[in-house]
């Protein structure tokens, strides 16, 4: 399919509204993006710590299986797509579990822990009579496998030969920063889901966007947990493509904060405190001394510590006005009960019921409300700048939303001539 | 033999905790809980896995209060009115004068258009202790099967 966007500004600081809404555009993001030379964040090892322990998952709309084979199958990780390669029904129907084997109900047939087909009933037919033809290939009839990368116990997959090696693709500021949050075994807390009816694309935009986050979400400024006039910023790969927000705890005092929001509609910062302060206690945990750091890996992954809650979130598209956020929050394996319990305590600030993050999912909404109809208007994104695409050393920008979108459109084919990279 | 008295009280308590949030009088659904509380939203998805990540968990009144105050100030939130749906009560405990409450619930949400969707279903564990003739909760957990929460959750289930 060929198709064409008429760019306003070749440095992606204007967005066609319709791109959040055409049906076309999301079926070639799902096959350019989802399914092209990009690495998807899958599961985390820790997830599927014995033989024949399986997760499903998604990489874009396409279900996916990520399994360690069992000793006979060479206790390798694999990921698999999720669709009998009879009739197509869903193999793995359980969020998680741990088998030998995998076999779909509609037909039996049956899969090793690897993914190959290896078992068909009938296959030779009855009383020598029917059966499958003798030719019928079942290791080429297997269902589509995708390569698997392990980045210190983040397990990412790609369905494409293109796509860069792993490290290439992440680079050192992104290997680097999956290191920092795995630096020693994990626990799995749980997790939670949101759906959201808005673009996935809004998502990924809302993570690179670090303008909006001391603004709406209010809780952040009005208790102290992270202001703009904290020491921090944004920093981008080579590509532009993934993004860390990241801050420094206790770097501002107040009168920096009170002269920086001052006049701003809304926020009520110094008028309000907590009762219970100790949601907010926070002792440095790493080396860099940060307590707010998010890295976003381009499509579907972000790394998140706020504070003491450490999560993943993954991004699962349901359609071009739908997005499941995927959250997978740990802590580390020698955390005491103590500091468990504090995590939990500090799960109140992330999810769909975040102090800090619920705003997200009311702010993605009322855009795709408000432009649906809307084909020709654009939005705008200059805050932090036009041009060239960089790394800034304070966070109100909206920037690394601008190198999204220029990644976006190479892997769509659709850049803007000249455009900023 | 659960008491005539505690079965009213039990009644009455739930009676109010869904109605005064779908009243949006969260501050007096807070006071139907002891000062010594527990309020905790968990999805069954974790609970069928023994995991023990949370949505909300206020471990006392404070917490609580905190909880409603940064939704009356602080945050943003889809704008909607609640309806609770509780189902009737399986009552138990009484040891040390603690009773226990599991019953069913269904909370569908409305925007300001009028449309109505199911926002959540589940189930609540409550504990709560006679004051008088009036129950105060001591726990209340609340199992959500809907672990796919719609656009967020910011007033309490
Ligand atoms: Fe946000």
């Amino acid at each position: 399919m060929t198709f064409e966007i008429r760019w306003e500004r070749d440095d992606y600081s204007r967005i066609p509204f319709h791109l959040y809404h055409d049906e076309e555009v999301y079926a070639l993001e799902m096959e350019r993006i989802f399914r092209g030379p990009c690495w998807s964040y899958l599961c985390l090892e820790a997830e599927i710590p014995n033989p024949g322990d399986y997760r499903t998952t998604w990489v874009g709309d396409t279900p996916v299986v990520v399994s360690r084979a069992t000793a006979e199958a060479g206790g390798a990780i694999h990921a698999f797509v999720n669709r009998c390669a009879h009739r197509g029904a869903q193999i793995v129907r359980k969020t998680h579990g741990n088998a030998a084997e995998h076999v779909c109900i509609y037909h039996r047939w049956c899969y090793r822990t690897d993914g190959e087909l290896i078992g068909i009933p009938f296959r030779r037919g009855l009383k020598g009579e029917g059966g499958m033809p003798k030719d019928f290939d079942m290791a080429a009839a297997s269902p589509q496998r995708l390569k698997v990368a392990n980045v210190s116990g983040m397990l990412f997959g790609t369905f494409s030969d293109d796509a860069e090696p792993i490290e290439d693709y992440l680079g050192e500021f992104g290997t680097g920063m999956v290191r920092r949050f795995f630096h020693k075994p994990i626990r799995i807390l749980g997790y939670s889901r949101q759906l959201i009816r808005g673009n996935w694309k809004l998502y990924a935009e809302n993570l690179r966007d670090t303008y909006h986050a001391s603004l709406l979400h209010e809780f952040f400024v009005t208790y102290g947990v992270d202001r703009a006039t904290q020491k921090g910023g944004v920093k981008m790969d080579a590509r532009h493509r993934h993004n860390m927000n990241h801050a420094y705890t206790a770097t501002d005092t107040q009168a920096d904060a009170q002269a920086a929001y001052a006049g701003t509609a809304g926020v009520k910062l110094d008028r309000m405190r907590l009762t219970d302060t100790k949601l907010l206690q926070h002792t440095p945990e790493f080396a860099d001394r940060m307590n707010l750091a998010a890295p976003t890996f381009f499509p579907n992954a972000l790394l998140i510590q706020i504070n003491h809650s450490l999560g993943t979130r993954q991004i699962r598209p349901k359609g071009v006005d739908a997005v499941e956020v995927f959250q997978t929050l740990f802590g580390f394996a020698d955390d005491t009960e103590e500091q468990t319990r504090h995590r939990l305590i500090s799960a109140n600030l992330v999810g769909p019921a975040g102090f800090v993050s619920m705003e997200d999912g009311e702010a993605i909404e009322i855009i795709q409300k408000a432009t649906r109809n809307e084909r020709q208007a654009t939005n705008i994104i200059e805050m932090g700048g036009r041009g060239a695409i960089s790394d800034l050393a304070h966070r109100v920008t909206e920037t690394p939303v601008r190198g999204f979108w220029s990644y976006w459109s190479e892997l769509m084919g659709v850049e803007a001539p000249g455009g900023v990279r | 033999m659960i008491p005539a008295e505690v079965r009213h009280a039990a009644a009455d308590l739930m009676a109010e905790y869904g109605l005064r949030i779908d009243e949006d009088r969260l501050e007096d659904w807070v006071e139907l809980f002891d000062e010594a509380c527990d309020y905790k939203v968990v999805i069954r998805e974790n609970v069928e896995q023994g995991l023990p990540n949370v949505l909300m968990w206020c471990d006392n009144k404070n917490m609580l209060r905190d909880r409603i105050a940064s939704y009356r100030d602080v945050n943003e939130y889809n704008l909607h009115w609640d309806r609770h749906v509780i189902g009737p009560l399986r009552l138990g405990g009484g040891a040390d004068g603690v009773w226990t409450i599991e019953a069913a619930y269904t909370l569908v949400q409305t925007d300001l258009e009028g449309v109505s969707r199911l926002f959540s279903a589940g189930r609540y564990l409550v504990e709560f202790v006679l004051a008088g003739a009036a129950a105060r909760i001591r726990s209340a957990k609340v199992i959500a099967d809907t672990g796919l929460i719609p656009t967020l959750l910011a007033t309490p289930i």
